[in-house]
């Protein structure tokens, strides 16, 4: 095991640790993060990263294959543009969580703040609380999972995203509607929430996506740009 | 053209005498035509090229070529050096190219991948960089260009960190002269099964890309996204940033406190691949005056060289590539003049390009995949068109040209490195010139809006 004390100390060097071929199948113990930016950016390589405490923007950012766990919260866009791998957060998520996120897989115990999952292009992202307005705004595709409730305009202009939500709407975003369970999805969807370790029941979720309206623009749409 | 026979003169006489008819200045003819296709089709003109309005620009300053009180430099003889190396504030590894002129980024979609492979022959051949575009990095065009700089934009289009390790610079695209404040548009006919996969979105649909990036909104957030990028990079390679000309003053500050080894500062002529017509002509200011609030806000903090400056916008020749630099811009960098070298709008398509209801010199719809020079096309029968070898040697011979001109300018001036020129070195021809640049009007000390 190694282990970074970020006390007094720059997110360097331990980013520099995980960008070596020498940190594969490694495990690695962040102490102190104080609310640091960056801490554990551009992982590549299949890892271990445990994080005791609270970090501030972009950890994890572009994630490659590395499992980051961050007991504590994290400050805006964790886990952004992720390739592959895992992250998971114990505590909340600020802003734009998960954004434009390509693959892996984002875990959020708590809750996540505005635009959660915005632009996402292929990842899966399973929050245990709830998420705030403008979520999954042009979501192009993966998978975004909400036990609690979420704000408004969710899924605003969202493409081929799939989005499954077990609390209350706060609203649909433009083009954005709701859909039915068929049985594929309960079972995807059960599948996510096992694999995020969320006890809930797929069939307590309903399933909300593109209306597909505004794809090719049309004049008669006007009203909707 | 054959002449006329005697006998056809008469009937040439009988047509009708229409020299009286007077054309409005406010309806004139295209304007009539725009106003009436907009009545029919119900949606605003989307196009692409740069804005077509005559604007201030730099053929408004002249050079004062060395006589009595300055000596010039031997042309051909007296060595006068073109490099420019960029990135030197916090990279490792800075880029240096070999003359002061880079190929602007222009994504591949926009462009065909013969287009692509052309700009990253002829760039490499005279030693300077491509950029990649909205829709990420191809192989092909890393394999071409010897210098790629890669494009981190809002829509995040096949953004990977395995290409940002690949680059030799990145470019944080926060906005785009030809519609600074505005996102992309790549509509539905253009995009291949090739283009819809690096982008993750469905085939045939209409591709929007972002106005704002998704996880920053304000300089002192970009200043830790930058940071990111330094870190996931590992503090290799320059990081620039790329501002549509608007309050430049305080972009380019902003841009240099966020952390930017380059800022890039694209005036409202540059070129863009598909933006609504209102928008090219209307947002924005000119490359003239943004070129030198860009030199005044980096000198007012002390940064001027430290932090390079690279300008665009209508750049077409040596003297604008010299005035640029003699304003104080470490580099330019073109787009549409790039793709013209190439053969955009050359009289050799004007069958094709009378198909389309246009003809050389006016073809402007690269939104629209039809490009009879297969150029802005993703239609591989068009694509084919283009020879990359033949494309890449035009482009590689035009770049040659501008450096040579900017040299022969220089050494009239009596400079041994073009980035000696300075603004002294020159006049303004108009009232508006001289305002913009800060450059007395010709035969007088006179800069308009200066303090007596
Ligand atoms: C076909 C085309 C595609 C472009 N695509 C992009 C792009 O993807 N990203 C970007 O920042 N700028 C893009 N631009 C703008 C250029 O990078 C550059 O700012 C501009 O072309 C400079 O002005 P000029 O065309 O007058 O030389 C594009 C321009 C053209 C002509």
């Amino acid at each position: 095991m190694e282990k970074f004390d970020l006390q007094g100390n720059p997110v360097r060097a331990l980013n520099s640790a995980l960008h070596q071929e020498q940190a594969r199948m490694k495990e690695f113990e962040v102490s102190n993060p104080g609310g640091k930016h960056n801490v554990a950016c551009g992982a590549r390589y299949p890892c271990s990263v445990t994080i005791h405490g609270h970090v501030g923007y972009y950890c994890a950012g572009m994630n490659q294959q590395a499992d980051i766990v961050i007991h504590g919260n994290a400050g805006p866009g964790l886990a952004e543009n992720m390739m592959s791998g895992s992250v998971r957060v114990h505590g909340n998520a600020s802003q734009y969580c998960g954004a434009t996120s390509h693959g892996g897989l984002l875990v959020i115990q708590g809750d996540a703040a505005a635009r959660c999952g915005i632009s996402m292009k292929g990842s899966d992202i399973v929050v245990g609380g709830s998420i705030g307005h403008m979520s999954a705004f042009m979501a192009q595709s993966g998978r975004l999972v909400v036990c609690g409730d979420t704000g408004d305009s969710l899924g605003d202009s969202i493409y081929e995203a799939r989005m499954y939500v077990r609390g209350r709407v706060g609203s649909l975003g433009t083009d954005c509607i709701e859909k039915p369970m068929e049985p594929e999805h309960t079972e995807e969807l059960q599948a996510l929430l096992e694999k995020a370790g969320m006890e809930h029941r797929a069939d307590e979720f309903r399933r909300y996506g593109s209306a597909r309206r505004l794809y090719n623009f049309e004049v008669d749409n006007a009203d909707a740009y | 053209m054959l002449m006329p026979t005697e006998g056809e003169i008469p009937a040439m006489s009988k047509t009708p005498d229409r020299s009286w008819l007077l054309e409005s200045a406010t309806f004139s003819r295209p304007v009539i035509r725009e106003i009436q296709r907009a009545a029919r089709e119900g949606i605003y003109d989307i196009r692409g090229f740069g804005a077509k309005r005559a604007v201030p620009t730099f053929d408004d300053l002249l050079f004062l070529g060395a006589s009595m009180s300055r000596y010039p430099l031997e042309g051909y003889r007296e060595k006068c050096e073109t490099s420019v190396t960029l990135g030197t504030r916090f990279a490792r590894k800075p880029i240096t190219i070999s003359t002061p002129i880079t190929i602007a980024g222009m994504s591949f979609g926009a462009l065909s991948a013969q287009a692509k492979e052309a700009l990253g022959r002829g760039a490499s051949e005279v030693g300077t960089s491509t950029t990649t575009g909205d829709g990420g990095m191809t192989a092909e065009e890393r394999g071409h260009s010897t210098k790629l700089v890669y494009q981190y934009l809002p829509s995040r289009y096949g953004m990977n960190p395995d290409d940002l390790r690949k680059a030799d610079a990145i470019e944080v695209v926060v906005g785009q002269g030809a519609k600074p404040g505005g996102g992309g548009m790549l509509l539905g006919q253009k995009i291949s099964d090739r283009v819809a996969e690096m982008r993750n979105l469905p085939k045939g649909i209409d591709q929007r890309s972002a106005c704002r990036h998704p996880d920053w909104t304000g300089p002192d957030d970009l200043e830790i996204k930058v940071q990111e990028l330094r870190e996931i990079t590992d503090w290799q390679v320059p990081i620039y940033i790329k501002v549509g000309a608007t309050r430049t003053f305080f972009d380019v500050q902003l841009a240099v406190k966020a952390g930017a080894d380059v800022v890039v500062v694209d005036g409202m002529q540059g070129g863009t691949a598909a933006t609504q017509d209102v928008f090219i002509e209307h947002v924005g200011i000119p490359t003239l005056p943004a070129t030198r609030i860009a030199v005044d806000a980096l000198q007012d903090m002390g940064m001027h060289r430290e932090v390079q400056l690279i300008v665009s916008g209508g750049i077409r020749s040596g003297a604008d590539v010299a005035k640029a630099l003699a304003l104080g811009a470490d580099a330019v960098s073109i787009g549409t003049a790039a793709l013209i070298a190439m053969g955009d709008n050359s009289p050799e398509h004007e069958q094709g390009y009378n198909a389309l209801g246009t003809s050389a010199g006016y073809y402007d719809d690269y939104q629209d995949g039809k490009d009879p020079s297969g150029i802005s096309t993703q239609d591989p029968e068009l694509g084919k068109r283009l020879d990359p070898a033949l494309a890449g040697r035009r482009v590689a011979n035009y770049l040659r040209v501008l450096t040579l001109e900017t040299q022969t300018l220089a050494r009239a001036a009596g400079k041994t490195n073009v980035r000696n020129l300075e603004p002294e070195d020159m006049v303004a021809l108009t009232i508006e010139a001289a305002a913009m640049a800060k450059i007395p009007l010709a035969g007088t000390d006179w800069i308009p809006g200066s303090r007596l």
